[in-house]
């Protein structure tokens, strides 16, 4: 399940979404932290089993813009860094 | 008891089209009491329905973090007093993005009222080759579901049957969809049962949808609001039942968009058939472009350019137009009146009071439509991404350019754009140093003292000139103070959690120019009721103040100079000029002797330290309606000929010439630089608090303004004075 203490054993190895380059694609194993980003995160989508692409950065390389369930969102890295991908997708 | 539905969606669904459709031109619009959240409501009578439909901002989650978000959980939860009780929901659904819309969707349902779905963007879904059988969808949330495509008024028809089934009971109240872990919904069913007993605290009861918020938003809107009337005791309770709703490691928000999710996901695979790959839209082929590295960031400058050079000097016409109609009304109504108080009043005061509000119109025409094309449209979310990188340096998001970026014309625009602007504490950190970018209004100011006292020396070959410079860094020192008074506001009075910069990138739309029209007409009717009677009120005062208390002495004195002249000199130019002469000489003797001049005189000791005598400190006073007033003030108590602003350039020349009591030069280069400082810094401007009060609703932020900047003016000028008498300059 998400967040399973094997899970967390794992977590250093893992890829976090801001670590994708341009146009690569992951699936969401959970979203870390708390409070209102975390949360905002999961309303808009982007939660367990969700499969997340990275469409463009910004000019100066911050923020980013991700595809999830059919649509567009922008974030910044430091929020996509919460989002830990399911290692080999 | 009017019956009221809610119209709730996501943002960008087209709710604002479907309200348009089903209201037509019988709505009207205010503000939620004490938040800037636009009200907007309207009859359905002209339908036969006895109803009235409330256009909720769009929200995302009924987990409130802004005041919007908290306005649509409040109205939806009936919490707000004087508000019709909500009977029924219409939800705008964007047909195109199915799956995220659920999730909404899926908190409405549980609230236990009828609800009908909206389908809007039918066209778009097609075009994405969406298929929906719309049917089962029906089946599968439990509420009718109705096609739309809003902009074009397709589907409105079958859209009012409903509601009117609607409002006659005819729909049942709907029913949750989603399974939550036992133990979750145990401890919402436990503590909705021990909020029972401060039912006579609160003056209600909290229904069960309410109390799953309060739950599961740790530190959210819900449970504070709850904390802050029902104390500790509460706390402790919500903390407890939180622990039992707890299963595994994941939070409950975790949780509830793992339940959520699976429900919508469940509902597109059975009702919605999408193509294999989502097909490369237009919008997408634009976005390549707009948000581009390279491209992007030209397109972005082209547009920000546009934007700033239409409000700079392409309002300018207008308000020279503005100033010309002021100048003929006040001549023609003058005319007709005897000289003295009366025309004083009517022409200075009033005219003059009314000029000074209706002078900003164009300005917050143009930025306001500006606005609400960028909008309108979706660029507005670009430019946020693109920016959002600079304006964090400073602890802002992309957000703020905009309306910081329109300070420079003039503030009074720009602070009412940052309604864009998402996050409150954001929103009014960008307020409050908002008006320390440099506005047209300051460039006077500055241009008069530079003319006048920096010498024209040129640099580099020629390219680079001492008085541009000077121009230059009174806009420079602006900006450069602005960065860390946003830092030092960001991590004091606005200190929080960190703001989410999670935004949707809605696609591409033509902008409707029926709603952005309506925008414009509102704006500026807002504008000239809640600010223009403040800033007129303002400015009659300020007239009282300097032509009060009007000796008659001093009439007497110059109507013995007036006919001396008449008797000894022969009627021609010669004549008039010296006439002309004693007129500026008896304004200037009156404004020296008004209140205004007195008040001048007292606070004098405050502002010798930078090398101002008392008239300088008269100007200053007078000049708090508005900057600009400052020089036409300094003319008149020095006895200088003002005609208007394009007359600049004779006054420099004359200013140089004034000499203090003591015999020395009164304008020097350190004070004459001390007041480009100061007025650099300063908020001498009512009407940019005043627009502070409105667009934050408490009067505090215009004071704060106020006093920070006018402290940072003094402390400015107080050093560049010093400073640059040390230089020996």
């Amino acid at each position: 399940m998400q967040g399973s203490p094997s899970d967390t054993a794992k977590a250093g190895s893992r890829r976090s979404l801001d670590q994708l380059l341009r146009g690569q694609r992951g699936v969401v194993a959970r979203v870390t932290g708390a409070g209102a980003i975390q949360q905002r995160l999961l309303e808009m989508g982007v939660c367990r089993g969700a499969e997340v692409s990275v469409v463009r950065f910004a000019p100066l390389g911050d923020p980013m813009v991700v595809q999830v369930r059919g649509s567009y969102l922008t974030m910044r890295k430091s929020e996509a860094a919460l989002v830990e991908l399911e290692p080999g997708a | 008891m009017i019956k009221a539905l809610a119209l709730v969606g996501n943002p960008n669904v087209g709710k604002t089209a479907v309200f348009n459709d089903l209201t037509g031109l019988s709505h009207s619009t205010g503000n939620y009491p004490g938040v800037t959240v636009e009200r907007k409501h309207g009859e359905l009578r002209e339908h036969g329905i006895d109803a009235e439909i409330v256009d909720m901002p769009g929200a995302y989650s009924l987990a409130a973090r802004s005041p919007d978000e908290m306005i649509v959980a409040d109205i939806l939860l009936n919490q707000v007093p004087h508000e019709h009780p909500v009977i029924g929901l219409v939800v705008v659904v964007d047909a195109s993005n199915l799956e995220r819309n659920l999730y909404f969707v899926s908190q409405l349902l549980e609230l236990g009222k009828p609800i009908i779905i909206a389908l809007n963007m039918m066209d778009v879904a097609a075009r994405l080759g969406v298929i929906i059988d719309l049917e089962a969808l029906s089946r599968e949330i439990g509420a009718p579901v109705v096609p739309l495509c809003a902009h074009i008024g397709k589907g409105v028809d079958a859209l009012l049957r409903e509601i009117r089934r609607m409002v006659e009971g005819h729909i049942p109240p709907a029913q949750p969809v989603c399974r939550f872990p036992e133990c979750l919904s145990k401890a919402v069913d436990s503590l909705t049962a021990d909020l029972e007993q401060f039912k006579t605290t609160l003056g209600r009861t909290v229904p069960r949808a309410e109390a799953f918020r309060v739950l599961v938003d740790e530190e959210g809107y819900a449970e504070e609001r709850l904390v802050r009337t029902l104390g500790e005791q509460c706390a402790n309770l919500i903390r407890a039942r939180r622990r039992e709703a707890q299963s595994g490691e994941i939070t409950l928000a975790a949780t509830e968009a793992r339940e959520r999710y699976r429900w919508a996901e469940e509902v597109t695979r059975r009702t919605l058939r999408l193509p294999s790959e989502r097909p490369v839209t237009g919008s997408d082929r634009l976005d390549d472009v707009l948000t581009h590295r390279v491209l992007g960031t030209l397109c972005f400058l082209g547009i920000m350019m546009l934007v700033f050079q239409s409000i700079y000097s392409g309002a300018l016409p207008a308000m020279h137009a503005v100033e010309a109609m002021v100048g003929w009304v006040g001549t023609a109504v003058g005319g007709t009146l005897p000289s003295g108080m009366l025309r004083s009043l009517v022409v200075d005061g009033i005219i003059g009071g009314v000029g000074s509000v209706v002078v900003f119109l164009p300005q917050i025409l143009l930025l306001s439509l500006f606005i609400a094309i960028l909008e309108d449209c979706g660029y507005m979310a670009r430019a946020a991404f693109l920016m959002d990188k600079i304006m964090s340096w400073c602890g802002l998001s992309g957000q703020s350019f905009i309306p910081m970026l329109s300070c420079f014309a003039c503030a009074v625009p720009g602070i009412t754009a940052t309604r864009v602007i998402h996050n409150q504490r954001d929103r009014f950190a960008t307020i409050l140093v908002a008006p320390l970018m440099s506005c047209s209004a300051r460039l006077l100011v500055y241009t008069v003292m530079i003319a006048a006292l920096i010498p024209e020396r040129r640099f580099l070959g020629g390219i680079i000139g001492l008085q541009g410079l000077t121009l230059f860094c009174a806009y420079i020192l602006g900006i450069a103070v602005t960065g860390p008074a946003a830092w030092i506001f960001k991590r004091t009075i606005f200190r929080g959690q960190k703001s989410p910069f999670i935004m949707e990138m809605p696609s591409y739309k033509m902008p409707q120019p029926r709603s952005v029209i309506r925008k414009l007409y509102r704006e500026g009717r807002e504008f000239l009721v809640r600010a223009g009677t403040l800033i007129f009120s303002v400015a009659v005062i300020v007239w009282a103040l300097a032509y009060f208390p009007h000796s008659a002495t001093i009439e007497e004195e110059f109507e013995v100079q007036r006919a001396e002249t008449m008797a000894h000199m022969p009627e021609g130019p010669e004549r008039d000029k010296a006439l002309q002469e004693i007129d500026h000489k008896e304004a200037g003797a009156h404004l020296r002797n008004s209140f205004l001049g007195r008040l001048g005189r007292m606070v004098e000791p405050v502002f010798r330290p930078m090398g101002w005598d008392w008239r300088i400190a008269t100007a200053v006073i007078a000049s708090f309606p508005a900057r600009e007033v400052f020089i036409a003030t300094l003319a008149t108590i020095l006895n200088l000929e003002y005609e208007d602003d394009s007359a600049y350039q004779v006054l420099s020349q004359r200013l140089k010439a004034v000499e203090r009591s003591d015999g020395e030069k009164l304008f020097n280069i350190p004070v004459g630089l001390s007041i480009i400082v100061f007025f650099a810094l300063c908020c001498q401007c009512a009407a940019t608090l005043f627009v502070i009060r409105r667009e934050t609703a408490q009067w505090r932020w215009s004071i704060l303004t106020f006093s920070y900047m006018t402290t940072l003016a003094y402390l400015g000028a107080l050093i560049t004075y010093q400073g640059f008498t040390l230089l020996g300059l």
